[in-house]
């Protein structure tokens, strides 16, 4: 069986945005670049069943839609233990165009399970990995917590409100996957960035997609104002305030 | 020309987050004077849906399939895009939540809409289509244009509130075809925490991160949330540990919520925990350390000990609703 993650290029947690022209653009310069955060996890999952030699899983590729500058990102799945990068050399321009292309890779290279990360942490757009299992009419199943493939059936966890339900599907599908997946996500040790240097990277064109939606302007939140203090031995203001200021009680 | 609700129930009861959709497409409607349609789909009875036209639900389509009660989102888009269809549809609206991510992107591929996730108010502007969405995980706000000629969008918990317009809800059955082969997932078991009030819905969260020291001493964030009828979350570090399970954690990789009121005990607000709490309308910061950050993002905020203030927090509000 081969796994295929979708890596999603993200600023670094921390990054203080900021917007450039007149607030259309969002201002790169020195942004510090990583993979996103659900897709880290969805990658350390799938080389953790790969591990497992029970499931015979004899391929875990990641593939990600963007530019040259997004390479060291794929390095470092690579480095991670990824065995192949494919990058279709394209802005993502949002999120239809992006599950396009990888859609159209798929139909020409066939994988067994897609996974995805709910969301990327910059447009937070939660559709690709859906829109990519609509693309390919694979079942899609959203917020994956867990993925047994032990018992050769394929078994997946997801997360309802208030609990979860253990579901069976059959390949191919896609999985979309959040918390829960995996505890933490793997850093590349030395000799994987060694190894990461000699393996493949692919680079493809893209192919003819429509792009169907485009951000027109960028705004930072409201300032908030200053937080009221409260003595701790009198707590009884705090909820009077809360009851007749915030009215939230 | 008509716009489309998704109405999604749960165990053929709906939500507050529904009556919250149907109040917002009921608006998008109006504005563009055209009519609402309401969709339902799986088993819920004729009172719960004629609830709906609280809210502006004119016309209401239900697919009351048994078959159909758990979620399988290829049968549940391929509905959706029918009647979109067969009703000329071009604004099709869910809720931000498990299924609305699940269902949305599907409908955009089938109908080649153009999809915004997460919307947080209602459109900046109609003509052309612009809404508006978080983005970098609540840093920033995107004003997003849809270009093509249907739109799907799926709304925020609290992004517009829950606004009554009474009408009469005219109820039509549909029985779409369905194809055998897209139930391809079966459901073996489900667990559900019962008694418990669920984050994602909670009106009240009472939050707890690494400054309760110990695993132990969750007790006093259980009594405070039990007197308020609150949901308990916790941040990320508490969950990696397994002090607390994932489904509680909030933040930029966990749940992103929206309650009216947070508190945050022992946590010190690091941006990834606020990206997931932002949106909230009162945070209330109980912390230790005085320079703590997530004083910079509450409302109201109490330097002590989390073990003190906690229990006569709690005795406090008992005493305030005897
Ligand atoms: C990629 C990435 C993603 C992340 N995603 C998330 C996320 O989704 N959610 C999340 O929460 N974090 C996330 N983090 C982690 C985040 O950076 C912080 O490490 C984390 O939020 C800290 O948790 P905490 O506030 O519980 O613990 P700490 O930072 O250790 O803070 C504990 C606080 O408790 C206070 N305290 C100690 N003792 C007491 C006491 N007796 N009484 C009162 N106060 C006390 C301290 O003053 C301190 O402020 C992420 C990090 C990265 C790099």
């Amino acid at each position: 069986m081969k796994i295929l993650v979708c890596i999603s290029n993200v600023p670094d947690t921390t990054t203080k945005v900021k917007f450039k022209e007149n607030n259309t653009l969002f201002d790169d310069s020195g942004v510090q670049w990583i993979i996103n955060p659900w897709d880290e996890l969805a990658l350390t999952r799938a080389l953790e069943l790969k591990e497992d030699a029970g499931n015979s899983i004899d391929e875990v590729s990641v593939i990600h839609v963007g530019g040259a500058q997004t390479d060291a990102t794929l390095r470092k799945a690579l480095a991670i233990g990824a065995d192949k990068a494919i990058r279709i050399d394209a802005c993502a321009a949002d999120a239809y165009y992006v599950a396009g292309q990888i859609a159209a890779y798929l139909k020409e290279n066939p994988f067994d399970i897609v996974f995805s990360g709910i969301e990327s942490s910059d447009y937070n757009g939660s559709s690709v990995g859906a829109m990519i299992a609509e693309f390919m009419d694979y079942p899609g199943i959203s917020s994956v917590t867990n993925v047994d493939l032990s018992n050769s059936e394929v078994v997946l966890y997801r997360a309802i409100p208030g609990g979860k339900q253990k579901i069976k599907v059959e390949i191919p599908f896609v999985a979309v996957v959040q918390k829960g997946i995996t505890n933490e996500p793997r850093i590349p040790a030395m000799r994987g960035i060694m190894m990461a240097r000699k393996k493949p990277l692919e680079v493809k064109p893209a192919v003819e997609m429509d792009v169907l939606t485009k951000s027109v302007k960028f705004e930072l939140p409201e300032a908030k104002g200053a937080c009221k203090m409260i003595d701790a031995e009198n707590v009884e203001q705090l909820v009077d305030l809360l009851k007749n200021e915030a009215k939230v009680l | 020309m008509s716009v489309i609700a998704f109405a999604k129930n749960w165990n053929g009861k709906f939500k507050n987050s529904t009556y919250e959709l149907v109040s917002y497409t009921k608006k998008i409607a109006d504005q563009l004077n055209t009519k609402l349609i309401v969709v339902s789909i799986g088993e819920v009875n004729n009172e719960d849906l004629k609830s709906l036209g609280k809210y502006g639900a004119e016309r209401l389509i239900s697919v009351n399939d048994p078959q159909m009660n758990i979620l399988t989102s290829r049968v549940y888009s391929q509905v959706i895009s029918e009647i979109a269809e067969k009703e000329g549809a071009n604004i099709i609206v869910l809720s931000d939540n498990n299924s609305g991510k699940a269902i949305a992107p599907r409908i955009s591929v089938k109908m080649k809409a153009g999809m915004v996730a997460a919307v947080q108010e209602l459109p900046v502007s109609l003509d052309p289509f612009i809404v508006k969405k978080r983005v970098f995980s609540g840093k920033a706000f995107a004003h997003v244009q849809i270009d093509s000629p249907v739109k799907v969008l799926t709304i925020a918990k609290n992004c517009f509130g829950v606004l009554e317009n009474q009408v009469d809800c005219l109820i039509e059955e549909f029985e779409p075809e369905v194809s055998k082969d897209l139930y391809k997932i079966q459901v073996l078991e489900e667990e559900e925490q019962k008694n418990k009030v669920i984050l994602s819905d909670a009106d009240i969260v009472v939050s707890a991160g690494r400054g309760m020291r110990s695993p132990d001493n969750w007790g006093v964030v259980e009594e405070l949330a039990e007197v308020l009828g609150a949901g308990t979350a916790c941040s990320r570090p508490v969950s990696d540990e397994g002090w607390r399970g994932h489904e509680e954690h909030v933040g930029q990789t966990g749940k992103v919520i929206a309650p009216n009121l947070y508190f945050a005990a022992g946590i010190s607000g690091a941006i990834q925990h606020v990206a997931g709490i932002s949106r909230s309308k009162c945070i209330v910061a109980i912390n230790i350390d005085p320079e703590a950050p997530i004083f910079g993002v509450a409302d109201y905020g109490i330097i002590g000990d989390v073990m003190e203030v906690l229990p006569k927090l709690t005795e406090a509000i008992r005493n305030s609703k005897s």
